[in-house]
């Protein structure tokens, strides 16, 4: 006889992977506590513009995934809260999570936005990287799950240097609750499941490639959100300097990747995205020339070989091959990037007017301090270490790993593996079900 | 009679279709509709905000009807249900209009076009939505109990997942033994375990588990039935064995391309990398020089796909070879190192570290290979290369099972160009059919790793797992519905259907025909055929159909 508290699965993260696990445990009549550390759930997926390879518009696919979440009967919601403590065994985990106050009524909220718009102070929003502002309240982004404010304590007024408190005036529902305090859950749940994502890898430390020092180049998932329509741009492909049209785009392969210095290994989806990204840059407009620079074209999942064919014949993508050396800027801040290409001895120098690195995918920030707190090992790289014959067993018993804090995956792979990490997690709690 | 009022809400899809289409203007076009009583644009009409706004239209504009002109039914039809029902009204007098896929998408280049094409179909979803009628759920019963078909790596753990908790399992395979391709495999990437072991260890543990019933030399001879009750018979060693099943899960796995007439391919001077693996296996392996060649039958125009896993299959036998005697000479010639990930990218790191030589050829200049050399232009140096060679190991793709085709319409699944499996969606349904209840898992679906068949069979396992965990499933009440005062008796439905889901009975009032819900797909092929006119689509009525063409020849 299995205790009914212990028929409970806590899953980490809340982007697709998490949200994916969490709903099939649910389905599958487990209840499912999701911790997410931001605002909303949605994770990376939610900041992508398309997806390869059938340009299916990424938060379109995502959103209605989101609402089925959020409303599954069995699925419990922790958003803007991060596990502070693990305890206990396999079947049998007492979980401590900390749940950050948003100064805001989650009941009483119903995200319309009239406080951020008066809030007076506007600092970079995270979901764009910066490329446009937000309030100190504010929604992360328009499909946010829950849709619900946030108050960004570090920056807001009334909570830094006690005045302020227009927000609190403007909320018609009286949600502005100042008074809130971080509160700390207890749960008790028999399988663990992680599925915390990635960070793109920061090239700042590249200076060979002059990001930050050169306006005109940005990194990949920075792009997505500029050709994205509810992007900083509106969707108009524009380069940053002088916000005109990008005509010649630069896609550079392995920013951080297979760089020993670096990042050794690969980070799987580059080639795609890429891909995918001058074939959007090209829908925008017929006049754009794209180039991508690579080193091997990694195209291994289903379609993606003819995706590759295909942005070749039909959209005159050149794939150059050769690790680009160095990037370096003129007069009129267009990007040069400086190329050896590997079938011909000279160096090549491609003048373009953005310049887009796909940058590694890293294990997310923290990754080492949840490792400590869920005592589980983590590879070489910072990933989570699991077996390769079970692939989504941790090193400590009843926690599983999903999506890519384990290895970077694409979007297929991270949904059939939350799948799998819910079955393993489901053998544990639900086991002996007949 | 209640009066119909009408809400129509447009998405503007951010600028999928915001950016092509006049929204604000077919907004205000649909306020002048008949029986249309709100009218509304959304930025997102999926998102928080927007479905909180089509509750609260309901409620408060006492909406009996909802209409949405977004993206597409296939990914959002079933969340504005939902919506609709938590807000009181019955979700099937919901209507989806498709401005998007079928609208703002292909007509890009044409906006104001696609304006007035986009009012057309609006005017027809609104002519058709007054007409909708509520329907009623239908549930039925799931027999718990899997049918796994192949019995390799992945049928093996999907088998061993589903049985672990409780679910009855058939896993029928075509071979004398379990084991599928693990059993011409030697040792597995990268952690070099014995390959035989793995199967020794899956096998036992099927063995000792009581839920999991073992069929080899066993083909599945025919199925039917629908979601949650399947049926059907296995044919093993001439038996016919009947089985019935709730949930189907496909692991038939790939098969490995012969090259006959390519490189001077022979099975002895010159193999593949599976003939390599049985070489070593058998410890028969006595030659210096090899040369491998990757890409051989694929990523060209025939095959044009990347077969995913043979890059790390000759990085893993080179390896092993140069273990074993560290004298040997490996050149591997290939076009692009598909050795995506961690694990992958370290393990040819050490291969080049160890010594194994990676020469680049394009397509256009493939190797040449004659009695003594291989010839192939090296993309780096720029020049010809002569490598002697005492064995070829050519890397062939993975190919789709040749039976996969005839399974496929047993199981009315599709297939891909390549005859590998298609799922129900790219992207979030990778193991899902579009076919209710059947499942997929493994190089069935693509080529894939042992690795990867293992994530993938614990994947499909959780899928299946959920209608065996609920013991019932919900199905769309869309189904033929028959007048029993117009039947006849004829039997022309119970003929043409091709899901055999309508059949004649005898009852009381004579020969009648009967729809079997749960198995009913709404094809509508019985309506259109009965000299009757006694069958009736439910949501999808002659008169509903009527009214959009009606309307679309109306002009306004």
């Amino acid at each position: 006889m299995i205790v009914e508290s212990r028929k409970v699965v806590m899953v980490i993260g809340g982007g697709i992977a998490g949200i994916q696990a969490a709903i099939d445990l649910g389905d599958m009549g487990i209840k499912v506590h999701l911790i997410e550390k931001t605002p909303s759930i949605g994770g990376r997926m939610a900041q992508l513009d398309k997806t390869f390879p059938t340009n299916d518009c990424s938060i379109c696919i995502l959103a209605p995934k989101m609402a089925e979440c959020f409303r599954h009967p069995n699925v419990t919601l922790h958003t803007y809260s991060e596990v502070k403590e693990v305890l206990g065994v396999k079947g049998d985990f007492s979980v401590k999570v900390l749940k950050k106050a948003r100064y805001v009524k989650e009941a009483e909220c119903v995200g319309c936005g009239d406080c951020s718009a008066k809030c007076p102070v506007r600092v970079p929003n995270e979901f764009d990287f910066g490329m446009r502002r937000r309030g100190v309240i504010y929604l992360p982004y328009l499909q946010a799950v829950p849709m619900v404010m946030t108050i960004d304590r570090d920056n807001c007024l009334y909570l830094t240097k006690g005045v302020c408190k227009i927000c609190e005036k403007v909320c018609t529902r009286e949600a502005i609750d100042f008074e809130q305090k971080d509160t700390e859950i207890d749960l008790n749940v028999g399988a663990i499941v992680v599925a915390t994502g990635f960070d793109p890898f920061d090239p700042t430390g590249l200076s060979e490639y002059g990001y930050k020092r050169y306006k005109n180049v940005i990194t990949a998932l920075e792009y997505e959100r500029l050709v994205c329509a509810s992007g900083p741009s509106g969707g108009h492909l524009i380069r940053p300097s002088d916000r005109k049209p990008a005509e010649k785009i630069a896609f550079i392969q392995c920013v951080g990747s297979r760089d020993v210095k670096n990042n050794p290994y690969c980070s799987t989806v580059c080639c795609m995205h890429s891909t995918k990204e001058a074939v959007l840059a090209k829908e925008h407009d017929s006049n754009v020339q794209s180039y991508v620079f690579y080193m091997d074209m990694r195209a291994v999942g289903k379609g993606f070989q003819g995706y590759v064919t295909r942005s070749e014949e039909e959209y005159g993508i050149k794939y150059v091959r050769g690790r680009v050396a160095k990037i370096t800027e003129d007069l009129e801040r267009n990007p040069i990037i400086w190329c050896e290409e590997s079938d011909s001895p000279t160096a090549v120098k491609t003048k373009v007017d953005l310049a887009v690195l796909a940058t590694s995918l890293i294990p997310r920030r923290g990754m080492e301090e949840l490792s400590k707190i869920l005592e589980i090992e983590l590879d070489a790289y910072g990933f989570i270490k699991t077996a390769s014959l079970e692939p989504f067993d941790s090193s400590r018993e009843g926690i599983f790993v999903c999506g890519c804090c384990r290895e970077p995956v694409d979007i297929p792979e991270s949904v059939a593996q939350a799948s799998g990490a819910a079955a393993r997690a489901a053998e544990i709690v639900a086991g002996g079900f007949s | 009679m209640e009066e119909t009022r009408i809400g129509v809400f447009v998405c503007r899809c951010g600028t999928n279709i915001g950016g092509f289409l006049d929204v604000p203007a077919l907004v205000d076009y649909v306020k002048g509709l008949p029986f249309v009583v709100f009218s509304q644009e959304n930025m997102y009409t999926c998102s928080e905000t927007g479905l909180t706004e089509i509750k609260s239209a309901i409620v408060e504009k006492r909406l009996n009807r909802v209409v949405v002109a977004s993206c597409t039914p296939r990914t959002h039809e079933p969340l504005f249900r939902s919506v609709c029902k938590e807000a009181g009204l019955n979700p099937y007098l919901f209507e989806f209009v498709n401005i998007r896929d079928q609208c703002s998408w292909v007509h890009m280049q044409e906006p104001e076009a696609a304006t007035e094409k986009a009012k057309d179909l609006i005017r027809m979803g609104v002519a058709r939505a007054k007409l909708l009628e509520p329907q009623e759920e239908i549930e039925v019963g799931v027999i718990p109990s899997a049918l796994v078909i192949g019995g390799g790596i992945a049928g093996m753990t999907c088998a061993l997942s589903l049985g672990d908790r409780g679910f009855e399992v058939i896993l029928v395979e075509r071979e004398k033994e379990l084991g599928g391709h693990l059993k011409n495999l030697h040792k597995l990437f990268p952690i070099q375990e014995d390959a035989s072991k793995l199967i020794e260890r899956k096998r036992m543990d099927i063995a000792k588990n009581r839920n999991i019933e073992v069929l080899t030399s066993a083909k599945v001879e025919g199925i039917n039935g629908f979601f949650g009750n399947f049926d059907g018979t296995v044919k093993q060693k001439g038996k016919d064995i009947p089985f019935k099943a709730g949930v189907i899960i496909v692991a038939t796995g790939a098969e490995e391309f012969k090259p006959i007439g390519m490189y001077g391919y022979d099975g002895v001077k010159v193999v593949t990398q599976l003939e390599l693996e049985r070489i070593l296996s058998e410890d028969r392996l006595s030659v210096k020089n090899i040369v491998m060649i990757q890409c051989v039958g694929a990523r060209n125009e025939e095959r044009n796909y990347c077969s995913k896993v043979c890059c790390m299959t000759a990085l893993k036998n080179a390896m092993r070879i140069l273990e074993e005697n560290p004298e040997s000479q490996i050149f591997i010639l290939y076009r692009d190192m598909q050795t995506y990930g961690t694990f992958n990218e370290d393990f040819y790191r050490k291969a080049r570290e160890k010594g194994v030589i990676f020469v680049k050829y394009s397509l256009q200049k493939p190797p040449v290979v004659n009695k003594r050399l291989v010839r192939v232009f090296d993309e780096f140096l720029g020049e010809e290369l002569h490598l002697p060679y005492d064995l070829i190991v050519l890397s062939t793709p993975m190919i789709a099972h040749p039976d996969s085709d005839e399974l496929a319409k047993m199981l009315k699944v599709p297939i891909d160009e390549y005859g590998f499996f298609l799922e129900a969606h790219v992207k979030l349904k990778p193991l899902d059919f579009a076919t209710d209840g059947v499942y997929l898992c493994g190089s069935a679906h693509w080529p894939s790793t042992v690795s990867e068949s293992i994530a993938q069979a614990y994947g499909a396992a959780s899928r299946a797992s959920i209608p065996l965990s609920r013991r019932h499933v919900i199905t769309e009440p869309i189904i033929a519905a028959v007048d029993e005062e117009k039947c006849i008796g004829c039997g022309l439905c119970e003929i043409i259907c091709p899901f055999k889901s309508i059949r004649i009975e005898e009852s009381p009032n004579g020969r009648i025909a009967n729809t079997i819900v749960a198995s009913c797909k709404g094809c509508g092929v019985c309506g259109a055929a009965c000299p009757q006119k006694a069958i009736t689509m439910n949501h999808f009525t002659d008169e509903q159909m009527l009214a959009e063409v009606v309307a679309l020849t109306t002009e306004r």
